[in-house]
């Protein structure tokens, strides 16, 4: 239909970012999100300025107990400030999520860029590799690789879950970039650099890359509030994160097992862990409709 | 239609065996003493122990002896054959038991996604920017949001424990009723997806040209939208309601597991809680078979419903 | 080729199709872009009429109001009427309007494969209305979608009924389209630009068809294009558009012997013609207007070769030259007799 692209054709000409900040600035769930990964950011930085409390300081004669001394939430089962292992457990959840979508970021934007950019076999290749690690179901696999892991150290965990959901996850984010870098090589200013005697380095780097970073923040912002939703299932089915270290999925299972005696120590850590993802997953679906209006 | 269903047959023997040759290495490549990775860190005993050397062939080795364990183990899943349980209970025997209960539980979480998510999605659709679109859009990015961990102990202690709404178990052999907060717990992310994907297949449909061509013939409304806009709208929300029923029956681990109900996923959640690797290998083996068969069927559903596919 | 009818001659009981100073507008968040403003135009009984205008004119918008299929937001009809055999269209309510629709106007559009539902086949499609607005059985249906289907001229019509529209070719899908259009025996088909995505040897074919079709079911026929060429052989008379206003309005002959507004003249000079070989082809300066920001004046001012301060200041009115040729220009009787250019 002629006249109606047209009209389309006709808005004043303006930069894409500065419309979807414009039309960010307007929309409350964009500053409630925005204020909730701050607030979790600088409770997994400073934990202490939200409680005083020691999340490992646990007495069983506490069990259960009712709030008393800045223990806002009282006591859980082992008798733990269930307000103090909730700010802590913030902590691992923003560490994993964040190194998760940082791995997860790179690998999806060397797969997206060389099977984008050279197209052709190498398309092809990686293409396939996409579609068989997009078809194996991630907890499946999470469950199969995590299992091998029997080491109880910190550390170890918490990079082998880090690792798996990084090898698992990179496949959507990859899909985003190939197509975005797809649509600026056949852009005329780069058909101009390369006219020019630019390289394929040069090009992808000053010319292509810049093009595929609003969309691949965008996906990555989700997958974080995934990964983080992701890393607690793992730890509350006991093949994730463990003891001693604190994370809101095994504080929830435990919470689980004992909610007939007392929900709190159950609806604390869900809460928190609920509200994270819920911040993470909410910016990057206002980022998304901001910049993608189409079908607002 | 019949050089397609081939094509694609093909493929997924291709998907099948690269699917399991990887999550076959994910499980065994590399490892020290595989048996005691199978056991996990519980004591293995020497009749088990024996047992596993034999049924995974553990005395081959090298490259050589992998691939003849993979194809043994192959050959061995295709038969049916999954071997026993470290409680001595074979395997084959513990899925007969539990699938009825893992169908009958998708099918009702399917249930909910189609009469609720769809419905709510074809409305939203043809009223965008209402205020019933923007709050199902928000409701439903709050249920994208929380996870099953959550959501699944929070309804089995306010609607199961405390307001004592449904039974907040299931047990041993459940009935409909049982399973109907699960089922709910367990569509509502398939709910939310079935309902946005609904609404953004219904809305561009909408604006398609076709749609203009049917009201310029003179037809009402009603027709327009519920046979020409709604038919097409629903190619893409009913392949994914079928993948959906596929992910539905392997990803009910934390629901089956929280709400006791002895289906599959149950049983996946009771092997990875006692390290009982025989267990989560032989499910976890089955599970991704079913997965691989539950994509040809949606691939095939979908040459059904859109002729342009069909007939490529 | 039926005689030419002078544009201001009324038949008793008035003209079949009459458009009287339609104005639509679109109203968007970036502000409000006026399409039509003040478009008459009317239709008799057989006769055809082009449309003809640039994209963005606005021709198929007020093809689209006739037909009611505007889409509303963002579309606002806020002034005029559509008078269709007396009656005012647009103060109908929509279910009477409905029943005008297809039945006594019938619209073939641009590109036949997507304005064909991909998921039924042709045969289904075409006997549709025949079904739902007819209530004819399944069987007089096929019978009738057959009989369609062999008028507009497609090949073992029969056994293509159940074919899905790609498995078409282009002229095919817009031969489904005709039939589609002709099922409920309207008076009136609107063509908007049916011949625009197929190949050149194609658009022949079609347009022969649709004058054939024409002439044997004694429609009247609105034909909205952008291709001079294509008009000639058809039409009886011609309205050209410009920035949502018909700017000239005359029978076919007297506006391709002597166009009488400069954006017409400027349209006949650009068409490539084999008598003048080796000549520079002419084109039309500057782009057509934002329809948010109108030129004041004329609209067609700052592309003009003939503008003076008048133009710039003053909305043109019909001009009535003579032989029912109106032209919306200042300079309406000068422009029609340069012969300069």
């Amino acid at each position: 239909m002629s006249e109606r692209s047209d009209v389309g054709r006709l808005r004043k000409p303006s930069s894409l970012a500065g419309d979807a900040w414009r039309d960010l600035r307007r929309k409350p769930i964009f500053w409630i999100s925005l204020a909730l990964v701050l607030l979790v950011t600088a409770m997994a930085a400073a934990p202490g300025l939200f409680t005083s409390n020691d999340p490992t300081d646990c007495a069983l004669s506490r069990q259960h107990a009712a709030p008393s001394g800045g223990a806002l939430f009282g006591y859980d089962f082992q008798g733990c400030d269930t307000y103090a292992r909730a700010v802590y457990g913030a902590r691992a959840s923003l560490l994993v999520g964040a190194l998760s979508a940082l791995f997860t970021g790179a690998i999806a934007l060397l797969v997206g860029m060389l099977a984008g950019y050279f197209g052709g076999w190498v398309d092809a290749v990686l293409s396939r590799v996409i579609d068989i690690v997009l078809g194996i179901p991630l907890l499946l696999a999470a469950i199969v690789l995590l299992k091998r892991v029997s080491v109880d150290s910190a550390t170890v965990r918490l990079t082998a879950v880090i690792f798996v959901l990084a090898v698992l996850g990179w496949t959507t984010a990859a899909r985003v970039v190939r197509s975005s870098v797809i649509s600026a090589r056949q852009q005329d200013y780069v058909a101009a650099a390369r006219m020019l005697g630019a390289g394929n380095g040069r090009i992808m780097w000053r010319h292509i890359l810049p093009n595929t970073l609003a969309p691949a923040i965008v996906v990555l912002t989700i997958a974080l509030g995934t990964f983080i939703a992701a890393e607690a299932t793992l730890s509350f089915l006991g093949i994730g994160l463990r003891e001693p270290t604190i994370s809101w999925g095994i504080d929830i299972n435990s919470g689980r097992v004992h909610m007939r005696e007392s929900a709190t120590p159950l609806v604390v850590p869900s809460t928190f862990l609920a509200l994270t993802v819920l911040a993470f997953i909410m910016l990057g679906d206002a980022i998304r409709d901001a910049f993608d209006p189409k079908l607002r | 239609m019949f050089r397609f269903i081939v094509r694609r047959l093909l493929q997924m023997i291709v998907a099948f065996f690269g699917t399991t040759l990887i999550v076959y290495a994910l499980m065994f490549a590399g490892q020290g003493d595989p048996i005691q990775a199978l056991a996990g860190e519980r004591p293995v005993t020497e009749a088990q122990r024996a047992y596993l050397t034999e049924k995974y062939h553990l005395d081959a080795t090298g490259v050589g002896g992998f691939f003849y364990r993979y194809f043994d183990y192959l050959s061995n899943l295709l038969r049916g054959d999954l071997g026993e349980s470290l409680t001595g209970r074979s395997i084959g025997d513990i899925l007969a038991a539990a699938w009825p209960v893992t169908i009958k539980l998708a099918l009702i979480a399917i249930a909910v996604a189609v009469i609720f998510g769809v419905t709510a999605g074809v409305l939203a659709g043809i009223r965008r920017a209402s205020i019933f679109d923007n709050a199902t859009l928000l409701l439903t990015l709050l249920v994208l949001g929380i996870p099953t961990i959550v959501l699944a102990p929070l309804a089995q202690y306010y609607l199961g424990v405390r307001w004592q709404l449904f039974p907040p178990t299931a047990g041993a052999d459940p009935d409909f009723y049982a399973l109907l907060l699960p089922g709910i717990v367990l569509g509502s992310l398939s709910l939310a997806t079935a309902l946005r994907l609904t609404r953004t297949s219904v809305a561009e449909n909408l604006r398609a040209d076709y749609v203009r061509t049917a009201r310029s013939k003179g037809l009402p409304r009603r027709r327009v939208v519920s046979v020409h806009v709604l038919r097409n709208s629903l190619i893409p929300v009913i392949t994914f309601l079928g993948v959906e029923l596929g992910n539905l029956m392997s990803g009910a681990i934390i629901t089956e597991g929280v709400f006791n109900i002895p289906g599959v996923g149950f049983n996946l959640f009771r092997g990875i809680r006692t390290e009982d690797g025989p267990l989560v290998v032989g499910i976890v083996s089955v599970l991704v078979v079913v997965y691989l068969v539950a994509n040809l069927v949606v691939d095939i559903l979908y040459a059904v419903l859109d002729p342009r596919i069909r007939y490529e | 080729m039926s005689q030419p009818t002078p544009a201001s001659a009324t038949p008793p009981g008035g003209h079949l199709l009459d458009l009287r100073d339609l104005h639509v507008e679109f109203r968007t968040q970036e502000g409000v872009a006026k399409v039509i403003n003040g478009v008459s135009y009317h239709l008799d009984a057989g006769e055809t009429l082009a449309v003809l205008g640039e994209s963005g004119s606005g021709k198929s918008v007020t093809a689209q109001a006739i037909m009611g299929i505007l889409d509303s937001p963002p579309a606002h009809i806020s002034a005029g009427q559509i008078r269709y055999r007396g009656r005012d269209l647009l103060s109908l309510p929509e279910e009477q309007r409905r029943q005008v629709r297809g039945k006594e106007i019938a619209m073939i559009f641009q590109d036949a494969l997507s304005a064909l539902n991909p998921v039924f086949p042709v045969g289904w499609q075409i006997g549709e209305t025949l079904r739902q607005r007819l209530g004819m059985s399944r069987a007089d249906a096929r019978r009738r979608v057959v009989e369609l289907m062999e008028l507009v001229q497609i090949p073992a019509a029969s056994t293509r009924l159940g074919d899905y529209p790609h498995q078409f070719s282009g002229g095919m899908r817009q031969r489904v389209m005709i039939a589609m259009a002709l099922a409920m025996e309207p008076k009136v088909l609107i063509a908007d630009e049916p011949t625009t995505a197929l190949d050149v040897t194609v658009q022949a074919q079609i347009m022969d068809l649709l004058a054939d079709l024409r002439r044997d079911l004694d429609m009247a026929m609105i034909l909205i294009t952008h291709d001079l060429g294509v008009v000639a052989d058809v039409a009886d008379r011609i309205a050209v558009m410009y920035a949502g206003r018909i700017v000239e309005h005359a029978d076919v002959r007297s506006l391709y012997r002597a166009p009488a507004h400069p954006y017409t003249k400027g349209l006949l000079n650009s068409i490539p013609r084999l008598d003048q070989r080796g000549g520079k082809l002419a084109t039309i300066r500057g782009l057509p207007p934002n329809l948010m920001r109108i030129p004041s004046g004329c609209p067609f001012h700052p592309r003009c070769p003939y503008a003076q301060q008048v133009c710039v200041d003053v909305v043109p009115h019909d001009l009535v030259l003579g032989d029912g040729r109106t032209s919306a220009c200042h300079f309406a009787q000068e422009v029609r007799d340069d012969r300069t250019s």
